[in-house]
């Protein structure tokens, strides 16, 4: 499926030059950061050489965000708009916490994947591209003709397009260049932002440490000969300063992440179906859960799942379950019954696109709400969002010991982004006050009920099965103190008030949170899990140039942290930002009475009775930061002219 | 797992326990129904196995049958319709020495909880099922359920079910890895027994379908065998079940069947009638699924600290002047 360039894109008068250097060297000129993407077929190995890329970069000491390119599909097929598969990278100085604006260099391995990402609108408009020139000889003429033509367009819409030959350069070292071009690739890269070739030897050696030591030797030559053609054949060169932190640093994604907090919040039984992109979780824990202890349970379905988390969790310790939407959705009979029967669960769901299949691959903020107020009936629960990848780690700690101390049900709200985007973290230190406490095998006093709800918080202390003198039935029916089922109104309410209770109880405890910026102003942007590194960014340039704007990011969406109130009074305006659907009020057929707000400008509005305002966008990708810039402008313009 | 000093104490004296240390409330089954049968049976077997009431659960889905835990003065867990299977699974592995039973009904087990039905035969958790069949959605007030037999009038199905019945025999014993399987009848109340007995002993899933009478919504269903015994063939074996002399005398349809024989144990379940009583398959060498996850490991906070740390060194970068005590060697 060949696809030639869209007409829209607008031509440039700036053209191509040749890209070789003068003799001599090379000054590299410093940047503060820089965006680099690579994009392949999927299973050339764009994936890995952006990783790996990634990788050395935290070792020069760079802050780094990686974001994933992924296909919806495993084998797409090759040379197409849709199947590219690869890297971004975003590299800077300092700490980088999103994945930034537009693409400033991209390596594409063919045309068409190249295709994918300029309609994407990812790249900037004077982007510089490596592409690939093995198609200009291509024995397929349509190929050729299709090379050519978006050669030529990419070039008089001003992109800088280099035509390199990756698999001519990498034929001369293996057999297969197919599978080797990724390394020139990561050569390449080291040249151009004047890594050290010796870290990136050592990455190597790391990452297929596991295999042979010809695989190492060959996959070294080939990073050394991409650095060679690139010193040799490039007339740019950058170097981003760095400085290694003095702190050791995890560099891990979002789901790995959740993975590592499973492990040190002692929980030992996770279990799951696979869906994207939560699996990942999942596969990890797999391969070293069981070396400490924990069991990775996949269940026939995403109800056995949930319910044989619910099993394990009743028995014994919290246990999780992993999930993301549809997954989610499937398990609400289950989350009910642990709401009702009052045992310690905590589910991860990494959100993607929806409603049903939607975009599996894709980030989306889409069930907060579902979250709060899924299943029937009054099923309250404690729903917290991971907002960095360190987060995503500590986020589970703090789940599992809110799920047994309340013996409630804990969401941990994830999403695409953060599952799958790198940054590194201060290397956690491991405390004993994270895990689970042993499970209690000790006597019940007589005259213990197992729902002594206490009148004021609703907490009751949890019997476990072996628990001599504790012995009941659980149930999902109404029940009294002693779980007895009871159908009588008052038994019915004392248990509903109880069960909600008890998030009064845990709102008690939460911290408000800081603002980022100044603590009044003109506008305050609220948001809430992935969104945090992009709406600081712009909020931090924004107040650069003097612009009265705060943002707060809130953590724990049910229960919210007490003083936000306060917080938002101190500001003459207060919008929301996230990544889930909100009507604009531009649109003809909607005006307030029917405009449908963003889950967390309806939440905020509901309860504190502020009119919140709202922007989202439900693109499929992470918001940039200066797309918040531009809307936070907006706003800002619209309450000036709304005034008198 | 952390195995606490009180699990370690030898017990000096075996603790005896009366039918009563078993039995809790009154239970609210209708008279004649078969779910009281089995409870006895069950209350038995406890007593008789000194089963200690707080490590003894007992799950269930919802359905007449389900409310069988309350009943019992051990630990419950009335859950949600067709999942006690999942919930029981995840118990075990959480606790594998807790004895686990499972209650559940034709309607919860064969349909709503189908799918995990079939793969609980698969994992053979060690755990026994039993499956309270009488053929009929009782407490939603009757409607054909998926064991009904074809032609059954109900509400849904006024004039009769379209479909034959689902055989829970032939399906279970089609399932990879099935280790027991055996059928009982609510009105031979010592063969329930015995086979509950066998069932328990068996270290993997014993699924036992048990008939079911109801008197409310199918009051005539099982008549016809009630009063015939040459309508009920009993199975029985060295390996088996050994009938006692009064019970041979009354039924005189046998047949000696060797469990561990299922090719003849799938044609014997595909029988109607007569209906076969006795344990149909049993194979004690299948693997058991928590035995083979090692559930129950102890461990330490140490040992999970330095595995923890030893993961994090895989994706650690160290700062440049790293202290060599700090930093691990290559």
């Amino acid at each position: 499926m060949t696809e030639t360039m869209d007409t829209a894109v607008k031509s440039r008068p700036r053209a191509s030059k040749a890209a070789r250097p003068e003799q001599g060297a090379k000054p590299a000129v410093t940047l503060s950061e820089n965006i680099v993407e690579i994009v392949s077929d999927s299973g050339e190995g764009a994936q890995r050489c952006g990783q790996t890329f990634g990788a050395i970069a935290s070792q020069m000491g760079n802050g780094v965000w990686t974001e994933e390119i992924i296909p919806a599909e495993i084998r797409p097929p090759a040379r197409s708009v849709a199947g590219g598969s690869g890297n971004r990278i975003r590299l800077g100085s300092g700490r980088i916490t999103n994945g930034g604006n537009e693409t400033d260099l991209v390596i594409a391995f063919n045309e068409q994947v190249l295709l994918g990402r300029v309609r994407t609108g990812d790249l900037k408009s004077d982007c510089t591209i490596l592409l690939e020139s093995m198609w200009r000889e291509a024995k397929d003429p349509k190929i050729v003709a299709s090379y050519i033509e978006t050669h030529d367009q990419l070039v008089k819409a001003g992109y800088r397009v280099i035509e390199t030959p990756m698999e001519r350069e990498c034929k001369t070292i293996v057999a297969d260049a197919k599978r080797g071009k990724n390394m020139f690739a990561l050569g390449m890269l080291c040249s151009i932002y004047s890594f050290d070739l010796q870290i990136a030897r050592e990455q190597i050696a790391l990452t297929f440490g596991k295999k042979d030591a010809s695989v190492v030797q060959s996959n070294v030559k080939l990073l050394e000969a991409g650095h060679d053609w690139a010193e040799k054949n490039l007339d740019f060169k950058y170097r981003i300063p760095a400085a290694r932190s003095a702190e050791p640093q995890i560099v891990v994604n979002g789901n790995t992440s959740l993975a590592l907090g499973v492990l040190a919040s002692g929980m030992e039984i996770c279990a799951m179906y696979p869906i994207t992109p939560a699996t990942s979780v999942s596969h990890y824990l797999s391969s070293v859960f069981e070396k400490v202890g924990g069991i990775v349970h996949q269940a026939e379905d995403e109800i056995a799942a949930c319910a044989f988390a619910i099993g394990a969790s009743y028995a014994g310790k919290c246990a999780v379950t992993v999930t993301s939407g549809p997954g989610y959705s499937l398990k609400q009979e289950g989350i009910g019954l642990a709401v009702m029967g009052e045992i310690p669960l905590v589910v991860i769901n990494v959100q993607r696109g929806g409603p049903s299949t939607g975009q599996p691959t894709k980030v989306e903020q889409g069930d907060l709400l579902t979250s709060m107020f899924g299943s029937h009936g009054d099923a309250p629960k404690v729903v917290i969002a991971p907002a960095t990848i360190e987060d995503c780690f500590y986020s589970v700690i703090t789940a599992r010991k809110i799920a047994e101390t309340f013996n409630m049900v804990v969401v941990v709200l994830s999403d695409a982004s953060l599952g799958s985007s790198q940054q590194p973290f201060p290397r956690p230190q491991f405390s004993e006050a994270w895990l689970a406490p042993p499970i209690d095998q000790s006597e019940i006093p007589a005259g213990l009920k197992p729902y002594d709800w206490d009148a004021t918080t609703g907490l009751a202390r949890r019997f476990i099965p072996g628990q001599p003198g504790g012995m009941h039935t659980l149930t999902g029916l109404a029940h009294d103190r002693l779980s007895h089922v009871a159908y009588d109104a008052d038994s019915n309410e004392a248990g509903i008030r109880a069960r909600s209770h008890k998030l009064a109880a845990l709102q008690r405890t939460l911290k408000t949170p800081a603002v980022f910026g100044g603590d009044k102003g003109d506008l305050l942007v609220i948001g809430w899990g992935s969104t945090k590194g992009a709406i600081e960014e712009a909020v931090g340039n924004l107040r650069a140039e003097g612009r009265r704007v705060s943002s707060l990011h809130l953590t724990f969406l049910q229960p919210m942290a007490p003083g936000i109130k306060e917080i938002m009074q101190r500001f003459k305006k207060v919008i929301t930002i996230e990544g889930n659907w909100s009507d604009d009020p531009k649109d003809e057929i909607i005006d307030e009475s029917n405009r449908r707000y963003s889950a967390l400008a309806m939440l905020l509005r509901s309860r504190y009775l502020i009119d919140v305002d709202c922007w989202s966008e439900v693109r499929g990708q992470p918001i940039k930061p200066a797309t918040i810039q531009r809307v936070i402008l907006e706003k800002l313009k619209q309450k000036e002219q709304a005034r008198p | 797992m952390t195995i606490h000093a009180t699990e370690c104490l030898l017990r000096l004296h075996d603790q005896h326990h009366e039918l009563e240390d078993y039995q809790s409330g009154v239970p609210r089954w209708c008279t004649g129904c078969g779910d009281n049968a089995i409870l006895a049976a069950v209350q038995r077997l406890c007593r008789d196995e000194k089963l200690r009431p707080e490590k003894t659960m007992f799950v269930s889905g919802i359905g007449c049958s389900s409310r069988f835990p309350h009943y019992m003065k051990t630990y419950g867990f009335h859950g949600i319709h067709g999942r006690a299977l999942p919930v029981a699974e995840g118990i075990k592995m959480a606790r594998p020495d807790l004895d686990v039973f499972v209650n559940t009904g034709d309607g919860d087990c064969c349909s709503i909880g189908a799918a995990h039905w079939i793969h609980a035969i698969r994992y053979n958790m060690n755990m026994t099922v039993m499956l309270h069949d009488n053929q009929i959605y009782g407490l939603t007030k009757k409607q054909a359920s998926p064991t009904s037999p074809r032609g059954l009038k109900s509400n849904t199905t006024p004039r009769g079910a379209y479909l034959e019945g689902l055989n829970p025999l032939t399906v279970t014993l089609g399932v990879q890895n099935v280790s027991f399987v055996a059928q009982a009848v609510d009105w031979i109340p010592e063969v329930l027994y015995d086979i509950m007995r066998a069932a328990y002993h068996h270290n993997g899933l014993s699924f036992v379908r048990i008939l079911q009478r109801c008197p409310e919504w199918l009051p005539d269903m099982f008549e016809p065998f009630m009063h015939d015994p040459m309508k009920t063939k009993l199975l029985t074996h060295e390996k088996g079940l050994q009938l006692s002399a009064n019970l041979s005398k009354v039924y005189k349809n046998q047949e000696q069947h060797d469990p561990s024989d299922i090719h003849r144990a799938r044609e014997i379940a595909s029988g109607h009638d007569p209906i076969p009583v006795g344990i149909l398959y049993h194979n004690p060498e299948v693997p058991v699924y928590e035995e083979l996850r090692h559930a129950g490991q102890q461990r330490s906070a140490g040992y999970i600290k330095t595995n923890f740390e030893a993961e994090l060194d895989k994706f650690t970068v160290w700062p440049p002047k790293a202290d060599s005590k700090v930093q691990p060697s290559a």
